[in-house]
């Protein structure tokens, strides 16, 4: 048993805290506010290795190990929701299905463009106004082949990144006749003639990550943009999924980490009844529970990610830890919110935001309800 | 270009610097590499981006120096060495730069040896211009900017009153001010690298030189007394009251 990280998981953990501390937390209640993008965080950031965290050196990229990758999330959460997600959608939807399904010509064509930050960032389309969590059953996007390229129809929601993004991976259905087997990943270049990315989401948090819906009318593209095997979308959407919910509840404990940062600040300062509110038991019996829930989610996470690391199964680990982080999340907000009294309903106080973009969490990459049917289908087999 | 960074580690700035039985501690504070010199690796590494060549980055200190080491191999340094001694646990800029001259003479051929303009803990400044006159190459200090052209190099230096142009003959002695950049941060790639780099340790037997002997003797170790301050809170009708108040009360402590 060891619990520490490595002197490079250490070391990654202190560069990425500087940057977050000065690039991404200063501008989070702005680009929140502004529902403005962070691209300084994307030009900056890229040059760390924060943009290839899921591509091979040979790419451009820094193929960090889930670890650090859940480090990096904890520490983009703690400074800013939104910033996080539209990281965690780059690498883990935008540019890990690439890295591990793309062909050799779509990898060094596209890579390397995404992971330097001097550019746009990669997306992945999956989500449709009739498909959620019912994805099997509720893709109607489709592709057909004509000639050399694909002609894509359909349209796509809740989009992560497609607004600034150089390509979105899209999952269509490539067999009409359904089933597990007739989706598929196709990478569709954002300039590509007949894409309509319409304009951003409003959204009630993580406003500074901009979400699209997106239409697809006629859209061609080469027949060598399919992304893996023909057939095999779903499997590889699955197989994404898994290591996306690491980085949500990694995401998820960040938020809740900057919320109980902010509450300790305020109760240590917020004076009633003579004293500050810190020592009365009615708050610090919410911190500790705060601090304890914190502890419990990050070791969930970091223990599902060194499964995965390890190349065994994580998919039940993953599941709960991401249940269990982003609903922790969620509480360690509501009570920071309490802890500042009407100031915590103001927006001038950040744990306002943090609130507001934790909510989130539960929703994206897999509902609760989705990750308590995985945890039962686990629970319930005969294995 | 063969360039040489001369860092130091030091306590967090973060630290709560005290005297104790006459030895200064800090507690439990980390120690990371000096930030000004922060701004010497990255000043060498724009200069190796220029023009090609290499940046070793050199550090007196024990063991755990290394981690100020690693930092400046993540930023991008091509190699790291560590000079360690027990007999360099006393130790004077002068000295220091009687040690460090003798390793920039052993690692050889070096085009420019660039330090921060001073450290956090210390902070006498002294040792970039000491290691030149051990060296006997020119001095260009506080360079906001460097430029090489030939077998020369400009600099424009940054002072109080404003900005110098100065030309010097390579090789040379360099301190790099904040106005060169903000300092990259390391790279995960930078991190794994230097996480497995070897970092080779020099004695002084290794530099062929005896310990120097100190100049600077401290005699004493104190903390310095406790500023006191007092908060006023100034009262007033108006605010033209309160201003008039305010004007007074600095004038009254002699402020302006």
């Amino acid at each position: 048993m060891d619990f520490d990280l490595n002197e490079e998981q250490k070391a990654w953990k202190r560069t990425v805290h500087d940057f977050v501390a000065k690039v991404v937390k200063p501008r989070a209640q702005e680009v929140d506010e502004r529902e403005e993008f962070n691209w300084e965080a994307v030009r900056k950031g890229g040059p760390l290795g924060l943009l290839g965290m899921n591509i091979p050196e040979e790419y451009g990229g820094s193929n960090v190990d889930m670890i650090s990758s859940t480090i990096a999330m904890e520490e983009l959460g703690w400074g800013c929701g939104s910033t996080a997600l539209a990281f965690t959608a780059h690498n883990g939807l935008g540019t890990a299905p690439l890295t591990r399904y793309g062909s050799e010509e779509l990898k060094q064509k596209w890579l390397p463009l995404v992971a330097d930050g001097k550019g746009n960032l990669g997306s992945l389309a999956l989500t449709e106004p009739g498909a959620g969590s019912d994805i099997q059953g509720g893709v109607t996007c489709r592709a057909e082949k004509q000639g050399g390229d694909w002609v894509i129809n359909g349209a796509k929601m809740w989009c992560t990144n497609a607004g600034i993004a150089e390509y979105i991976i899209t999952l269509v259905r490539t067999d009409a006749k359904g089933g597990s087997k007739s989706l598929s990943m196709i990478l569709v270049p954002t300039g590509s003639k007949g894409l309509v990315i319409d304009p951003a989401e409003k959204k009630m948090g993580l406003r500074g990550s901009p979400t699209h819906g997106v239409h697809y009318e006629n859209v061609r593209v080469p027949l060598g943009y399919l992304v893996g095997e023909e057939g095999r979308g779903m499997h590889q959407t699955l197989a994404t999924l898994d290591a996306g919910r690491i980085s949500i509840g990694g995401i998820s404990v960040g938020l809740a980490v900057a919320a109980l940062e902010a509450a300790v600040n305020y109760a240590r300062e917020r004076y009633a009844f003579g004293k500050p509110i810190s020592e009365f038991q009615a708050t610090q019996f919410k911190l500790s529970n705060m601090a304890t829930e914190i502890e419990v989610a990050r070791t969930m996470l970091h223990k599902a990610a060194w499964l995965k690391d390890q190349g065994r199964p994580f998919n039940k680990e993953a599941a709960m830890a991401k249940l269990f982080a982003t609903e922790m999340a969620e509480r360690v907000c509501y009570d920071a919110i309490q802890i500042h009294g009407g100031n915590g309903y103001s927006r001038d106080f950040h744990v306002e935001r943090m609130y507001r973009d934790a909510r989130l969490m539960t929703i994206g990459e897999g509902t609760s309800e989705i990750q308590r049917l995985v945890i039962a289908r686990h629970v319930l087999s005969t294995e | 270009m063969k360039i040489i960074a001369c860092i130091k580690q030091v306590p967090d700035s973060e630290a709560k610097v005290k005297a104790e039985n006459g030895q200064i501690t800090w507690g439990e504070a980390p120690l990371v590499i000096n930030p000004f010199d922060e701004y010497a690796v990255e000043g060498a590494l724009q200069q190796k981006e220029a023009l090609g060549g290499t940046v070793a980055a050199v550090c007196i200190g024990p063991e755990s120096a290394k981690e100020a080491l690693k930092h400046a191999l993540a930023m991008g340094s091509d190699q790291a060495i560590l000079i360690s001694d027990p007999a360099l646990s006393i130790l004077d800029t002068a000295g220091a730069a009687r040690v460090l001259a003798a390793a920039v003479k052993k690692i050889g051929d070096a085009d420019m040896v660039v330090f921060g303009r001073q450290t956090l803990d210390d902070g006498t400044g002294l040792t970039a211009a000491q290691t030149a006159r051990a060296l006997g190459w020119p001095m260009l200090g506080l360079a906001g900017q460097i430029k090489v052209d030939g077998g020369s190099v400009q600099i424009e230096r940054v002072t109080e009153e404003g900005r110098q142009s100065l030309k010097g003959k390579l090789p040379a002695v360099l301190s790099v001010v904040q106005s060169i950049g903000e300092p990259r941060y390391p790279s995960f790639m930078g991190i794994r690298k230097a996480s497995k780099a070897e970092i080779p340790v020099w004695t002084l037997a290794d530099l062929g030189i005896a310990a120097p002997e100190t100049v600077v003797k401290r005699l004493e170790i104190v903390t310095p007394p406790a500023r006191e301050t007092v908060v006023e809170i100034i009262g007033g009708e108006t605010p033209a009251q309160i201003a008039e108040q305010l004007a007074d009360k600095v004038l009254a402590e002699k402020v302006l």
